[in-house]
């Protein structure tokens, strides 16, 4: 380790953890927006389930050196664009959560929707007050493992050119200094267990009955 | 770009830089590092979950092991030890644990602890509890666990060919260095083809070897929660009913 490195760089090491940071996080969001209402129809609907769940099996099966480098092909974008890289991410995040947001859904209990529907929920305003919330702890769970396996992969970019942090394995590759392609695999490792972190806490926040009655007998 | 004029070249299919040969040496680094990992990991997973301590401990290592970036940990090890054998195996064997430990260690912590019990009740032995009876009934998360380690470790044996290995990830590397973008694709097609393969052989494997007993069980290994400190994680023995809830609805 050359430390004296790491101050030297710390607006390049800086910039790129911010472009990793974007690079896996947006594709979590627009993974979600997108899995939310697949999920919904898997859970709804048996035929969909029987399209929706092998169909995300196989997407999640394809490596993502592979769906980044065929994505372009396929968008009509240019091979260096960072947009193939937060596409393929997130199709990897919508093929994870979509199981996760339609077993989150099943495991509501039927009674609670009965009694939703009792007190005058139409659909719509049920699923968003009732059983959407009730939903949170598995849908956290699932989003753990998206947001976790994307910081990890963004890197991978870095073959094509675009992979945030990933730059630090591939340029302390081609330099011969393993001092930069340990400070990247630390930030990446240390921004992956920070981002989990976050999920657990807004996962808690969000679910605030979860807490009641936790710690003190029944 | 013609895939198919790339696929029918003969000159693609032999030599050194053919197709079989590429094909080979890909299995051949992902083979060794699965089958040293089952070996590592599935004992301490299996030891885990019979004894029920050090649980915690596996699922954080687990957890932190994955955080691991792939590309990473290959690139800094072939720094380290060179371009050998041993760098990219012990790069694929850092990934290939992690799912199969877990995979082991709640496929055994989840068999139903009535079914347990009711082995030591009719006089086996420790050792044959572990063998005959939570070992097969951990076969659906365990093999859960073997598919996504393969998974894995084939899409990161694709990018060890940036460090001068063999394997199909050549075909990316190569054809990137020189911008054949057919190269390339026919790389992509032949990573992506191998990955299904393996994972349909596995599936089909999994259901030759699992006890129809266990079919309604799904295999994914669900993501690690806090059953100590978690009240909305179902406790294992909420799993078999909300498992059939969600094959059910």
């Amino acid at each position: 380790m050359i430390w004296a490195w790491i101050p030297r760089n710390g607006a390049l090491i800086l910039g790129l953890l911010g472009q990793h940071l974007v690079l896996s996080l947006l594709p979590v969001i627009v993974g979600l927006v997108l899995a939310v209402p697949l999920g919904w129809l898997a859970n709804r609907s048996r035929a969909a389930r029987a399209i929706l769940i092998p169909a995300a099996g196989v997407l999640y099966t394809v490596p993502s050196l592979v769906l980044f480098i065929v994505l372009p092909v396929i968008l009509g974008t240019k091979i260096l664009d960072p947009i193939n890289v937060v596409v393929a991410l997130a199709v990897y995040t919508v093929a994870l959560l979509v199981r996760s947001v339609a077993d989150a859904l099943a495991a509501v209990p039927s009674l609670v929707v009965a009694a939703a529907t009792a007190m005058g929920f139409r659909p719509g305003r049920r699923f968003v007050a009732v059983e959407f919330p009730l939903a949170v702890p598995v849908l956290v769970a699932g989003l753990r493992v998206a947001t976790v396996s994307n910081i990890s992969l963004v890197s991978v970019g870095a073959l094509i050119g675009v992979g945030g942090l990933g730059q630090l394995f591939t340029q302390g590759f081609n330099n011969n200094f393993p001092t930069e392609v340990v400070v990247g695999i630390v930030l990446s490792m240390v921004l992956a267990l920070f981002a989990d972190a976050l999920l657990v806490t807004l996962g808690r926040v969000a679910t605030p009955w979860s807490r009641v009655g936790a710690g003190r007998p029944a | 770009m013609n895939l198919g004029a790339w696929f029918t070249d003969p000159a693609n299919w032999t030599g050194p830089g053919g197709v079989p040969t590429r094909l080979l040496e890909h299995l051949y680094y992902s083979g060794l590092a699965l089958v040293i990992g089952i070996l590592i990991a599935v004992p301490i997973g299996a030891a885990v979950g019979h004894t029920g301590r050090g649980g915690f401990l596996v699922v954080g290592i687990a957890n932190w092991l994955r955080s691991l970036p792939d590309l990473g940990l290959l690139i800094l090890l072939v720094l380290l030890v060179g371009i050998s054998l041993i760098s990219v195996t012990v790069a694929l064997l850092v990934l290939a644990i992690p799912p199969l430990l877990a995979g082991t260690y709640a496929g055994v912590a989840n068999v139903d602890r009535s079914v347990v019990d009711a082995a030591r009740g009719v006089g086996m032995r420790e050792r044959d509890i572990l063998l005959r009876v939570e070992l097969p009934n951990a076969l659906p998360l365990l093999l859960g666990g073997l598919r996504a380690a393969a998974l894995q470790v084939i899409a990161t044996t694709a990018i060890a060919a940036i460090a001068s290995f063999g394997g199909l990830g050549r075909y990316l590397i190569d054809g990137q260095a020189y911008r054949d973008y057919t190269e390339m694709a026919a790389g992509a097609v032949l990573i992506a083809v191998l990955a299904l393969v393996v994972e349909g052989v596995l599936a089909g494997v999994q259901r030759l070897v699992v006890s129809p007993g266990l079919r309604a069980v799904d295999t994914r290994i669900r993501p690690p929660a806090e059953p100590a400190n978690d009240p909305t994680s179902p406790a294992p023995t909420d799993r078999s009913s909300h498992e059939m809830a969600g094959v059910n609805s």
